[in-house]
């Protein structure tokens, strides 16, 4: 009779042996995961463009055409589509982010990749774009042709 | 949930029967049982190796004029870069020093007689394996110390005669070390070698797996002479937990080591700049590299160089070959075996340490 109490001191104690074994596992599982997960995270790249660049010359571009320049680390569209009138937008395709161009024939900007077309005002006409292109401000500033745009709040 | 998918696998491939060899295999219990856990090491941290390798490839990029400022960028910019990239360099030195314990281990134990010669060839030739991958890694982050390593070391390759001047220009991708290089040793590091290691690990293990463990001399006459006496152990889960308790172990080391002693990155590499004073390769070259500091620069008539090179050659050669060269239950050849061993063993040592405290 007095081994009757003795069995439930077994499987207590096997319990707490499991739950220390088990808790330092999983605390050095998690020891291993969080530097792994941190490390495949890439550290962000600072854009080095700024909110303003030298987009062309004033003399390079003719009548309706249009140049891809740089703008920090993504491509713009430059389009000149009056004397004296320039417009520039971002050259990121709103779908799926392939680089637009500017359709002289069409006087349209159209996306190579999926038939997207945007008018001279970035706005998506027709195709699968589902936002207009985001528009920047061109200033002419002596000889230079200056694409700006709006910091980012 | 566990049972459900034994039972799914097991109506169709016969899971039991697969893993029967693994359920049935024991491992010899008596004193010197820990010697069996070095080779489970080595393996352990070859797979903390590839593990490590990939994710610094993730941010690496192998040309002379990025690779650099990419280590760089891995220790300083990325989120436990540094951590990462210690481990890769401590786990490679753990390795190739665990794997040196392994076989003098299997060596004065005697494991590597009838019937695990080809155990014994092919684990040597792992140990080779395992310098190269050491070779051509040390090269990667291109700095001034690596730099200078691989012009040595292929350049002792090039005095190799006959073959050595096709061999270096091979290593080095041409006359010199430059970039060229860079790209051949980035290759062999991540594909060549380890797809030949990764191979020549399987023979080793399936060797191991069909021959078992073999159990020394001295304790094999004991269990004959009192079978009474002889105990085994499952491999699966006895040896296998006690193992896992060694790695946990080997790991905790190599973080501590790793943490506390973050592995430096040094100068980039100059093509055009002189060798800096106190150069040396990494400690597992040291005893060659000693060597041939102190051979003279002519005997005879031929190179000092170049004998160094052939007898260091002739001596890895007859090393993996061991095991063809002592005779069955002859007590000569095993007390020659034994006593070579030893004298590797001590001259190794001696010249590493004297290798280190010579100027």
């Amino acid at each position: 009779m007095e081994n009757t109490a003795v069995p439930e001191v077994g499987p207590t104690r096997r319990r707490v042996v499991e739950l220390f074994l088990g808790s330092s596992m999983f605390a050095s599982l998690v020891s291993f995961v969080y530097p792994l997960l941190r490390y495949l995270v890439p550290p962000p790249v600072a854009d080095l463009g700024g909110d303003e660049v030298i987009a062309a010359k004033v003399g390079d571009l003719k009548l309706n055409a249009a140049k891809i320049f740089r703008f920090g680390n993504r491509p713009g569209l430059l389009l000149r589509i009056g004397e004296g009138e320039y417009r520039a937008f971002s050259a990121t395709c709103t779908h799926l982010s392939c680089t637009v161009q500017y359709r002289t024939d069409l006087h349209e900007i159209w996306c190579a990749c999926h038939n997207g077309m945007y008018d001279l005002n970035g706005r998506n006409v027709s195709g699968p774009p589902p936002r207009p292109l985001e528009k920047y401000q061109v200033h002419v500033r002596g000889e230079d042709l200056v694409v700006s745009r709006k910091r980012e709040a | 949930m566990f049972a459900s998918v034994r039972k799914w696998l097991d109506a169709r491939f016969d899971w039991a029967a697969l893993t029967a060899p693994l359920r049935k295999k024991t491992v010899p219990v008596h004193k010197l049982s820990h010697w069996y856990f070095l080779g489970g090491i080595t393996l352990f941290l070859f797979g903390i190796q590839v593990c490590t390798g990939i994710l610094l490839l993730l941010y690496y990029r192998p040309s002379s004029n990025e690779a650099f400022e990419s280590v760089q960028y891995i220790m300083t910019r990325v989120q436990f870069g540094w951590l990462v990239r210690s481990i890769h360099s401590w786990a490679a030195n753990l390795m190739i020093f665990t794997a040196f314990c392994h076989m003098f281990s299997v060596l004065f134990l005697r494991a590597y007689r009838k019937p695990r010669e080809l155990t014994w060839v092919s684990g040597m030739i792992l140990l080779f394996l395992a310098m190269g991958f050491g070779f051509s890694g040390y090269l990667l982050p291109w700095n001034t110390l690596a730099f200078f390593a691989t012009k040595v070391g292929t350049d002792i390759a090039g005095q190799v005669p006959l073959i050595g001047k096709p061999l270096m220009i091979f290593l080095r991708g041409g006359e010199e070390v430059t970039g060229a290089t860079l790209t051949r040793f980035f290759g062999f590091h991540v594909a060549v070698l380890p797809g030949i290691t990764t191979l020549l690990i399987l023979v080793h293990l399936a060797l191991i797996q069909r021959l078992g463990m073999s159990v020394p001399p001295g304790v094999e006459a004991q269990r004959t002479a009192q079978p009474e006496l002889s105990r085994e152990m499952h491999f699966f889960p006895n040896f296998l937990l006690r193992e896992l308790m060694a790695w946990y172990i080997a790991l905790g080391v190599l973080g501590a080591l790793a943490a506390l002693s973050p592995w430096g990155l040094g100068t980039k590499a100059d093509p055009f700049a002189s060798a800096p004073a106190g150069i040396r390769p990494e400690w597992y070259f040291m005893f060659m590299f000693q060597t041939l500091k102190l051979i003279p620069a002519k005997i005879w008539r031929l190179d000092g160089e170049v004998i160094g090179i052939l007898l260091f050659g002739a001596a890895g050669a007859i090393w993996t070959l061991l095991p063809f060269l002592e005779r069955n239950g002859k007590g000569r050849s095993q007390r020659w075996i034994l006593g070579a061993g030893i004298f590797a063993l001590a001259y190794m040592a001696s010249m590493t340490v004297y290798g280190y405290l010579a100027k």
